[in-house]
């Protein structure tokens, strides 16, 4: 019995200092994270104060909201509808739940898969480390992050002068979506062999559940709302009542995972995945012969996994295109919303630019963990090889690049397409909404490139920052987000490349802005790719 | 005689840390050169230069007569690099590695490199994530001989293979040096370096602190002798060049510096020798010699 128990125990063993450990490690990311999530909950609610300071404003407000598909899919459906409290929660809810699930699968993946596959796990694992060590310190940090945010946040709220019960409520409300990413993390962590794939596993569940909870939101289908996560942290309601019960759907849910990602680390090799190695051929393929056949090799996989994501969202958005318009037309607030986001033009296609706003966002995000994998590369000393043979630097990287210039389009332009035939079919116009919603899409492409650029610049500048892309791409969403709720002066809008896409369907397709950010973009590269030349690799 | 590479003065700073601090290296064309050093001593920053992956803050290096930094192209068609650290992508087979890395360099034998997976016993189906840390270094080092470089740059290159690997690897080597090959060994392991290398410079903190060829630089070490003698010596423990003696009546243990080697042999000839073993300097301890200030333990092997 003793012995048992001494045996569970010491596969625990270690694992404080490798918490502390990944603590440090991730010291600025976990700061930026938190500190960048609880500005977006304050000033959520700071603007809506100012915004919606009586109550007939904020009725109207609402209205607007509930009444209106788009916002319901977007957001959720607000279900405490008269207080201040009541619309920041409910802002905060689905957006903020999806961003904590992000943040804590890069964290949790960066502490186990990321660093099993960067062999930093072999070295901790030959000291004093037990076998289910690295995964509890990796979970454990991401349980971290999700607390400090929750008390963040609450801190954040009372300050602005929001009823205590309730600020609790609302940061709390997000470890529910925070903690079960968390967990999923560690199952995928387990399954997938690289990192990238782990991500990506994870961050599609965690897209899936957004999506479930968006069409059982609009659709009135509560069922989809109730087995999702992030529909759970809506349903907390708080500032009206709160079901605190809920809050323990979120630890319960990940225990299970947990437990799950346990029996799977039992279950394989250090460095192996659940799926054991197969062989591959013996020698390379004819097209591997070149920084472009060998990126080609290394990026396939993932932009093949992110279209596949992107149909599904592009039809998911055609798919309920043509009921927009029937609800809240004498909304004016509403229409103003989304002409803020969206443009000028009917309901139905403000909502679709907006739609394809996020669309643009997430093929940049994708740009820029295309432009990262040769920071990747470099630092887990793939780089050098490769650079002691014929291989130019600028070669090397235009192989990669390649994929940031012609994969968002790509990816843009699958969306656009299913969303177009989702639409087209539904009403009836393929010929006319095919074209419309393509074109919609693609337009976000140079938007894109500005964001992959910076990534290349920091790159090629400042190696060492070159994560800081995700915070510049963070910073687009954010000004995107608060943008309007706050009011904040062009000028300051446009920062983001995001601002001067044009606003497509309904809006003006003007030429000038594609090409200008096409050319932004280019002069951004290249000064990234000359400073790649005279720097010191490794 | 040409030189396949030649540094002078060179220095390289990360931060505030030294890298290096005015190192020469000189490799003659056709020689194995044994690039010997304590880790963290400079081998592989020096590798990097010479690779043109870094820039030198001051000196120069030529490399194949050309410029590392400038004419990179041009040199590394001529040269092939085994990393100290080998890292393989997860998903690509060793096989489709070796080739990739063939073609990049223009092109490889694919008989030279059948043969060499044989005699490395290595499984090129495998992905690079199956691989341990031999088999991923026997990956580079197929792929490095299959070239026909005229200049090999290996960085610790057998420092996870085991000792029959090691042996296929000498080997390999000493082939190398027949084809008329230039090779550049860096390395700790001294039995290795004793074995295959012409030369060796010898390198500490970031400086050149020896060169030349083992026996220029035998002169520098000591020899161990053990005598059994016929009657106690007499004032031998006081000679110059005498280190470390342990006399027990008749019995007697020193180590003498190598050119004061007659002065104490008559000494102990003097006395009558019943038996006597001496034991010429490896070049171990012509390296904790130069190192011995600092920790001897890790330079065991």
């Amino acid at each position: 019995m003793s012995g048992h128990l001494n045996g569970r125990l010491s596969a625990f063993a270690g694992t404080g200092r490798l918490v502390t450990l990944g603590l440090r490690r991730s010291r600025v990311m976990l700061v930026v994270w938190v500190y960048a999530l609880t500005a977006y909950a304050a000033s959520t609610a700071y603007g809506f104060k100012k915004l919606y300071d009586t109550p007939a404003s904020l009725h109207d407000f609402v209205a607007g909201i509930n009444g209106n598909g788009a916002a319901v899919a977007m957001y959720g459906r607000i279900h405490v509808t008269a207080s201040i409290g009541g619309i920041t929660a409910w802002r905060m809810a689905a957006i903020g739940g999806l961003l904590a699930g992000v943040m804590s699968v890069l964290l949790v993946v960066r502490h186990t898969r990321g660093d099993e596959e960067a062999g930093r796990l072999e070295l901790v694992g030959a000291g004093v480390v037990g076998r289910r060590a690295p995964l509890t310190a990796g979970l454990l940090v991401g349980v971290i992050a999700n607390l400090a945010l929750a008390v963040l946040s609450f801190l954040a709220l009372i300050s602005i002068g929001l009823p205590v019960a309730g600020s609790l409520a609302t940061g709390l409300a997000w470890t529910i979506p925070g903690l079960c990413a968390v967990a999923a993390a560690g199952v995928t962590a387990q399954v997938a062999e690289t990192a990238q794939a782990a991500r990506t596993l994870a961050l599609a569940a965690l897209g899936v559940a957004y999506l479930l909870r968006a069409i059982g939101d609009a659709g009135r289908v509560a069922w989809l709302t109730w087995v999702t996560p992030i529909g759970w942290a809506e349903q907390v309601r708080a500032f009206g009542g709160e079901r605190w019960w809920l809050l323990a759907l979120g630890p319960a849910v990940a225990l299970v995972l947990v437990a799950v990602a346990y029996a799977l680390v039992e279950r394989r090799d250090l460095g192996g995945g659940l799926l054991a190695a197969r062989t591959g051929p013996a020698e390379a393929a004819p097209y591997l012969n070149g920084p472009l056949g060998l990126a080609w090799r290394l990026q396939r996989g993932a932009l093949l996994a992110w279209a596949a994501g992107f149909a599904v969202y592009g039809a998911a958005v055609g798919g309920i295109l043509k009921g927009i318009g029937d609800l809240a037309k004498d909304s004016s607030d509403m229409q103003d919303m989304f002409a803020r986001m969206g443009g000028r033009g009917s309901l139905e296609d403000s909502y679709t630019a907006a739609m394809m706003g996020i669309i643009g966002m997430l093929a940049a995000a994708y740009a820029v963990q295309v432009v990262l994998r040769m920071r990747t590369e470099e630092t887990a000393q793939r780089l050098e090889p490769l650079l002691a043979t014929r291989v130019r630097r600028v070669r090397w990287s235009i192989g990669h690049l390649l994929f940031a210039v012609a994969g968002p389009a790509l990816l843009l332009a699958v969306a656009g397409l299913t969303a177009g035939l989702a639409h087209g079919l539904r009403v009836h116009d393929l010929g006319g909404q095919l074209p419309r919603l393509l074109g919609a899409a693609l337009v976000q492409a140079p938007a894109t490139w500005v964001a992959a650029a910076i990534a290349v610049l920091l790159f090629g500048a400042v190696p060492r920052l070159a994560a800081a892309a995700w915070g510049v791409l963070g910073a687009f969403l954010l000004l995107g987000q608060l943008g309007p709720v706050l009011r904040l002066s062009q000028a300051v809008m446009d920062l983001s490349p995001f601002t001067h896409v044009p606003k497509l369907p309904g809006g003006e397709a003007t030429a000038t802005p594609i090409l200008a950010l096409t050319a932004v973009a280019a002069v951004i590269a290249a000064a990234g790719l000359v400073s790649l030349r005279r720097r010191d690799i490794g | 005689m040409t030189k396949a590479i030649c540094a002078s003065g060179l220095v390289k700073t990360f931060g505030r840390t030294r890298a290096l601090d005015g190192l020469d290296l000189t490799v003659r064309s056709g020689e194995v050169h044994g690039f010997l050093g304590p880790n963290g001593a400079g081998k592989s920053t020096t590798i990097r230069i010479l690779l043109g992956l870094l820039r030198a803050d001051a000196g120069t290096a030529r490399l194949l007569g050309g410029d590392p930094w400038r004419d990179v192209t041009t040199l590394h068609r001529r040269l092939a690099y085994v990393p100290g650290d080998v890292v393989l992508w997860p998903n690509l087979t060793g096989g489709e590695v070796i080739d990739l890395l063939g073609r990049l360099r223009g092109g490889h034998d694919p008989q030279r490199k059948a043969e060499l997976l044989e005699r490395f016993e290595l499984d090129p189906k495998k992905k690079g994530r199956a691989y341990s840390k031999g088999n991923r270094q026997k990956v580079a080092l197929v792929a490095a001989f299959a070239s026909d470089a005229e200049l090999l740059i290996l960085d610790e290159p057998t420092s996870g293979l085991d000792p029959l690997m090691e042996e296929v690897f000498q080997r390999c080597v000493e082939e190398e040096r027949e084809r008329g090959r230039t090779v550049l060994l860096s390395s700790h392991i001294l039995s290795e370096v004793e074995a295959l290398c012409d030369r060796v410079s010898i390198i500490r903190r970031g400086r050149t602190v020896e060169s030349g060829t083992l026996a220029e630089l035998r002169h520098l070490t000591r020899t161990s002798i053990t005598a059994e003698l016929a009657s106690p010596p007499d004032g031998l423990t006081a000679l110059p060049g005498v280190h470390d003696p342990d006399v027990q009546g008749t019995r007697v243990r020193l180590e003498v510096d190598t050119d004061k080697l007659d002065e104490v042999l008559r000494h102990l000839t003097q006395a009558g020798v019943r038996s006597l073993t001496s034991t010429p300097p490896t070049l171990e301890q012509l390296f904790l010699r130069h190192y011995e200030d600092e920790a001897p333990a890790g330079m065991s092997r």
